[in-house]
């Protein structure tokens, strides 16, 4: 068994930390072998020729995306950027601030696409592309979370996640990939989902939440599966069928449906809200796995796409989907075009389980009991892929609104966490991006550090015991290092968790 | 690959510990796990395990957390029912710890 990893002191003024140069550089995620690597397209273990091949893939990834030059250009390593980062303030690893992390790429690219940097590499910080290097990458790029919280401060715009999956995408594109995100996508691609459920198994579990919700609430509340004809097709993260405190927040969604009348469906080829191409940053992948999304409106024949609670699910629903899938408008191939016809467009497409929820409460079409969630004192962490990459209703900062109005609405007790760490300037609960993985354990325990500090600020200030989210990596990350840090770990939850405490099912 | 020495037969894993082939498992194998993970194996242990175990069979894939709990709920008592018996059981957390007892794959996602 693993050493013992414990939480990192809370520091009594969050400043910059010491630098502890090297202080991450073992900690290595676990490479994907050959199996992994070649059930998803990419080369099955480290190539022979992978210095051109990855040079290659640079200049072809700076070709498609203008932004990725721009943003290797711009840097002039101003520093606002280098204490922003959860990683670095937990870990003191200086490779781990957010400019370093970029030079990491930022140095390869100088020596071999610009001109001062093929002439002068040693005058401009350029470097050439070693196996050091190529480790370092590996090593480095897997530990940001691609939480963009970074990018908040950068005074350019820089978008760092950008950085880092296009260095992630290289590494795959030379056949070296992590275990964790690759296995996972080469399951949804096999099964419908990242867990690897298959649809016997999720219709089992759907049974017995029906019967676990008749015996606590005496109503006959429906978990449809492959209903063809329903009006609303469910996207959610599969750990909403599998994990704790997330099959509460899917208990409720299902409560919402039933309490407001609205015909629903899960699909099993499509069990499965995140979307972990994003984390790669493989365009192939990411709109191969949307694919079954619309596979799956289209032959039960949908009017709405809903979302579940998934951070990175909602970033590629909300900013992807239209052009990779026709979810939304920009694509145009012909299913794309039969989808935009099918789908109702009185409705937001596609729209967030948040977004619904809020529209029947500001109707008066569901009654919520705050009463029922007087046990709860509760805070809000905002997910990074909801803060800074999507929106949620029709005004600016919606995301940060609706899911608040929500938990305001279903409960007394409200608390914010200190300004600078919510809202769009969110810690990243330490866990995203591809991160979730026990190799990681002891990163993703540093990187919690600047949540944690605030959250005990809150429970010890207002008593906070309860701390909501919509996302499924940050409820799974929380709930594995809150005891680390002293919390209980039943105390995240979701949104969709205090509506299902809060909900009357019976007079609407 | 990784393997483990049980009783001077190999069994491949996988990095973490794993067992790659669901039919290397037994019961010496399950004790050397459990010794690993700092766990020695009571009745109680044994109850989750065969019913992961008996569930996997059936479905390929370990159950929810929530029918874990229900199922051994009505089997062994009301009391064994919930997640905290479990974490109990299982302190790195029923859903992996027990699964790589019981020689089952690891499940992946957001959990």
């Amino acid at each position: 068994m693993a050493t013992e990893i414990t939480a990192p002191a809370y520091r009594i003024i969050p400043i910059i930390p010491a630098l502890k140069p090297g202080a991450m550089a073992e900690t290595k995620s676990f490479v994907a072998n050959e199996k992994i690597q070649e059930a998803i397209g990419f080369p099955g273990k480290l190539v022979d020729d992978w210095h051109d091949r990855a040079i290659t893939r640079m200049g072809e990834l700076l070709a498609k995306y203008r932004s990725l030059k721009v943003f290797l250009d711009a840097c002039v390593h101003c520093g606002a950027c280098s204490d922003k980062c959860h990683y670095f303030i937990g870990t003191q690893d200086p490779k781990n601030m957010p400019v370093a992390r970029q030079d990491l790429l930022r140095s390869v690219y100088r020596r071999y696409f610009t001109l001062p940097g093929k002439l002068f590499p040693k005058l401009v910080g350029a470097r050439d592309l070693t196996r050091e290097v190529l480790d370092e990458w590996y090593t480095y790029f897997y530990q940001c979370s691609e939480c963009r919280r970074c990018s908040v401060f950068c005074p350019y715009g820089i978008d760092t996640a950008e950085i880092t999956m296009a260095a992630r995408e290289i590494l795959d594109s030379v056949g070296y990939g992590q275990k964790y995100s690759n296995e996972i996508i080469g399951k949804v691609h096999k099964i419908g989902n990242n867990l690897g459920l298959p649809g016997p198994a999720l219709a089992d579990t759907l049974e017995g939440l029906e019967e676990d919700v008749k015996e606590a609430s005496g109503f006959d509340v429906r978990f449809p599966l492959d209903v063809k004809g329903a009006e609303v097709l469910l996207i959610t993260p599969s750990a909403d069928f599998f994990a704790e405190p997330h099959i509460d927040s899917l208990i409720g969604y299902a409560k919402v449906f039933h309490a407001a009348g609205i015909s629903w469906t899960l699909s099993s080829m499509a069990s499965e809200g995140g979307n972990f191409g994003l984390f790669i940053g493989n365009y192939d992948q990411m709109r191969k796995i949307a694919l079954r999304i619309r596979e799956a409106a289209l032959e039960f024949g949908v009017k709405r796409i809903v979302v579940g609670e998934c951070g990175h699910a909602w970033r590629v629903a909300y900013s992807f989907w239209n052009t990779l899938t026709g979810i939304g408008d920009g694509a145009n191939d012909p299913f794309a075009l039969q989808l935009q016809k099918q789908l109702d467009h009185r409705y937001k497409q596609p729209m967030h389980i948040c977004e619904l929820t809020w529209d029947l409460i500001e109707r008066n079409a569901i009654t919520l009991d705050k009463e029922a969630n007087d046990q709860h004192i509760i805070t809000f962490h905002d997910s990074c892929n909801v803060a800074r990459a999507s929106r949620m209703g029709d005004i600016l900062g919606g995301q940060f609104e609706i899911p608040r109005n929500i938990i305001m609405a279903s409960a007394n007790h409200f608390f914010e966490m200190g300004d600078g760490t919510t809202h769009e300037k969110t810690f990243c609960c330490g866990g995203g991006g591809g991160l979730l993985t026990d190799d990681l354990l002891e990163l993703r325990v540093k990187g919690a550090l600047p949540r944690m500090e605030v959250l005990q600020r809150v429970a010890d200030n207002h008593g906070v015991n309860f701390m909501a989210t919509i996302c499924a990596i940050c409820k799974a990350q929380f709930t594995k290092v809150l005891p680390i840090y002293g919390f209980d770990r039943r105390m995240v939850g979701g949104v969709h968790q205090l509506v299902s405490n809060a909900i009357r099912l019976g007079d609407k | 690959m990784s393997s483990i020495e049980v009783n001077g037969k190999n069994y491949e894993t996988d990095e973490e510990g794993y067992l790659t082939n669901l039919a290397d498992w037994n019961l010496d194998v399950a004790n050397y796990i459990a010794q690993a993970e700092n766990l020695k194996l009571t009745d109680q242990h044994w109850e989750v395990v065969n019913f992961l175990r008996e569930y996997y069979e059936e479905y390929q894939i370990a159950p929810a957390v929530r029918v874990l709990t229900k199922a051994i709920g009505k089997k062994f008592g009301p009391e064994k029912g919930n997640s905290q018996y479990l974490y109990e059981l299982f302190p790195y957390g029923p859903g992996k710890q027990a699964c790589k007892i019981a020689g089952l794959p690891k499940p992946t996602g957001c959990i």
